[in-house]
């Protein structure tokens, strides 16, 4: 974890304090709510369907069991009792009251949280890699360059009024776990033949109504000219960016409508004119390295006998391993997945109770470090193989020990109609029907990897660009209908769904799904997952096994 | 009249505005005035040879370099802000004082709210036309609220690197 200093904190008590001044004035009518709606989306606090939302930022999400627990606070104090992981890696209230926002605020800055710059168009919280100095195949720990970027965008003068929101993520591996290339900006931290590190930096990527995949406009940035390079980009986009509409305000459309190669010149020609003054110098760099305080693995053997026993007489924990622990870079050590996704359970939301398992269990056995996932769910990213059985019952106890990550039931989904100011349509129990037809897991692990996500409106919270099996929820003169397209990804393959055929009733969904996963298997060749076996097979087959009874 | 409120020597204080804002099609009138970037363009020669003092209206779209080489006999640059979602005069304030060097007055004119006093301060502006009858205590809180800051601006506040390595 960074540990934050006295400036940090300082910083967030004085947003603190700012933003309690402002909800006085609305209180006391010296505002409007059309004067104060600006204020308080800069702290992160919409207003929803049935009530007040609050969504904290969860920086490259990364959290410690007392921030944790103090999420289960919130939800406990001030909420229903629970809280809701986004793709964005933030955490949502969704039935916060106004005149308790200051006090949540001041709670969340004792624990060095916010909600700065979690709404509004400005530079959001920056998402990094949930396996982040966990995994073996990263270059570098992209946390360190997350916490370069959130101090930069933190308040930025020049670029907290951007024609739109925008949105970076940054990852260390080549297995991105990101979703950078769908980012106004993705980075990927790699070393170059001679082994300086850098970036590859990727522009113009976003979902929403029109979904691009991000182009690379350099190959490598040395690391150390990061932020003056931002400074360009968004220079560029801040001057050139179309304030005239918002659907096309976002950097996506200015770098399609110049060509990613104009852009980039455009980009370099403003690079060249500010020098490395804009840049971090190498002190500070190297400060914020040293403070992540560094975690002091043991020497462990490779395997754990006990955890191999205990595993071949538990089926339950036997999958668990299989489908929710991920390798680590020590011998001795895994990654754990906990699946905010078991049956019946809306994707992404945890109780408080559940919440304060997950520090404990963090604090007793996964050397106090705890991570939330794009894909809703949350990281214990140092547990030691002799642990795993215990951090397995522990979850299992609180409902958190569903074995199903990458599975089909392991869906994305938007708040949806349930909840949600902008939807067309319900999102939650589209993804709890299909999360139920897979209730099986045997079928579901046969089936293998495939990711299903689903939003409520046109505007792709729920990533449905990029599922395997994308669903978004249309409005058909007052009937919630679903479109379904296939083939999408986030990942390094990233790709955009294409649109599989006309749009379905919600209590059809769940059956298309179950089609086109039969279809899947009929057709596979070994060792192909759902999108590989679309890649090669196209979408007739699979347009064919839904569509049949139509004709 | 609208409220003029200077930044000078690290105060906010209300200030008499001694230029006039002269719309494309009004007529000129004796003393300090600010012009569209098009009208100074056709008059500069005239105006600026009386010796008169001359400041430049930029609206959101207009480029801040256009105006490079008239800097040094401008008085003042007053880049618009058409609503305050605009955030385009804040990389003409920050180009007009790191790049350009202009060491002029930078007035906000147009959609200025208080709330965006502590932007407008780190990007070089140091006047203010508030359009939400703010005063200059208003702006003086306002911009002052943090008692630190993370980048390096057209301000000289010393950013939180700076502070740490100190």
């Amino acid at each position: 974890m960074y540990r934050y200093d006295a400036i940090d904190r300082d910083f967030l008590a004085d947003r603190a304090a700012e933003f309690r001044g402002q909800v006085a004035r609305r209180l006391a009518g010296e505002l409007t709510e059309d004067q104060f709606k600006p204020l308080r989306l800069m702290n992160g606090l919409y207003l929803q369907l049935h009530a007040y939302m609050l969504r904290v930022a969860v920086p490259y999400g990364a959290l410690s069991p007392s921030q944790m627990r103090a999420f289960a606070h919130i939800a406990r104090t001030w909420d229903k009792g629970y809280g809701h992981f986004t793709t964005r890696q933030n955490i949502q209230f969704n039935w916060v009251r106004l005149g308790d926002a200051p006090d949540i605020l001041d709670h969340l800055a004792r624990h060095d949280l916010h909600a700065i710059q979690t709404s509004g168009n400005c530079i959001r919280n920056v998402t990094s890699d949930p396996y982040a100095g966990a995994t073996a195949d990263e270059a570098d720990d992209p946390r360190v360059w997350s916490e370069v970027i959130r101090q930069w965008s933190t308040l930025h003068p020049e670029f907290s009024f951007l024609p739109r929101k925008f949105k970076i993520a940054i990852t260390g591996s080549e297995a991105d776990r990101t979703a950078a290339k769908v980012h106004d900006i993705g980075l990927v931290v790699r070393r170059a033949e001679d082994g300086e590190l850098g970036f590859e930096v990727m522009v113009g990527g976003g979902q929403g109504r029109t979904p691009y995949i991000a182009r690379t406009i350099r190959q490598h940035l040395p690391a150390s000219r990061l932020l003056s390079y931002l400074d360009a980009i968004l220079r560029v986009y801040n001057r050139h960016g179309r304030r005239d509409n918002i659907y096309k305000a976002r950097i996506k459309i200015l770098v399609a409508s110049l060509g990613a190669e104009e852009f980039a010149r455009q980009v370099d020609e403003e690079w060249a004119r500010s020098g490395p003054e804009a840049d971090l110098p190498d002190t500070e760099l190297a400060r914020i390295r040293g403070a992540f305080a560094p975690i002091a693995f043991e020497a462990l053997p490779a395997r754990s006998e006990a955890l191999e026993s205990a595993a071949a007489s538990d089926r339950g924990l036997a999958r668990f391993l299989r489908n929710n622990v991920k390798a680590h870079k020590r011998p001795g050590y895994a990654i754990v997945e906990i699946a905010l996704k078991a049956p019946g359970a809306t994707p992404g939301d945890a109780s408080a109770e559940q919440m304060d398992r997950v520090a404990d269990l963090a604090e007793r056995y996964g050397l106090g470090d705890i991570r939330a996932t794009h894909e809703q769910n949350l990281v214990l990213p140092h547990v030691k193989l002799t642990d795993l059985a215990a951090v397995y019952q522990g979850l299992s106890e609180v409902g958190l020990g569903y074995p199903n990550i990458n599975l089909i039931s392991d869906i994305i989904a938007c708040p949806g109609l349930d909840y949600c100011a902008l939807a067309n349509a319900r999102a939650i129990p589209v993804a709890q029907a299909i999360a139920e037809r897979f209730a099986d897991l045997d079928r579901a692990e046969n089936v293998g990897e495939l990711k299903v996500k689903i939003s409520g409106c046109i505007n792709a919270c729920g990533h449905h660009h990029v599922g395997h099996i994308g669903v978004l929820g249309v409005d058909k003169k007052g009937e919630e209908y679903y479109q379904l397209s296939l083939g999408g990804s986030g990942a390094q393959d990233a790709s955009l769904a294409q649109i599989l055929g006309p749009a379905l009733p919600a209590d059809a969904v769940a059956d298309a799904v179950d089609r086109l996963v039969e279809t899947y298997l009929a057709l596979r060749q070994d060792g192909e997952r759902f999108l590989d076996t679309y890649r090669r097979a196209g979408m007739n087959p699979f347009k064919e096994a839904v569509y049949a009874d139509a004709h | 009249m609208p409220t003029l409120i200077r930044l000078i020597d690290g105060r906010f204080e209300a200030a008499e505005d001694r230029f006039t804002d002269l719309a494309d099609d009004a007529e000129l009138v004796a003393g300090p005035v600010i012009l569209s970037l098009t009208r100074f363009q056709a008059e500069s020669d005239a105006l600026v040879t009386a010796g008169r003092q001359v400041g430049v209206r930029l609206a959101a779209s207009e480029a801040v370099e256009d105006l490079a080489y008239d800097l040094p006999r401008l008085a003042l640059v007053a880049p618009v802000f058409p609503k305050f979602r605009d955030g385009r005069a804040f990389t003409t304030a920050t180009l007009l004082r790191q790049r350009l060097g202009f060491t002029g007055e930078v007035r906000a004119l147009g959609d200025v709210l208080r709330e965006q006093a502590f932007f407008m301060v780190r990007c070089g502006f140091d006047s203010f036309v508030p359009a939400d009858g703010s005063t200059a205590e208003d702006w003086s809180r306002a911009a002052g609220r943090f008692r630190h800051v993370y980048q390096r601006a057209a301000d000289d506040r010393a950013p939180a690197f700076v502070e740490r390595a100190q």
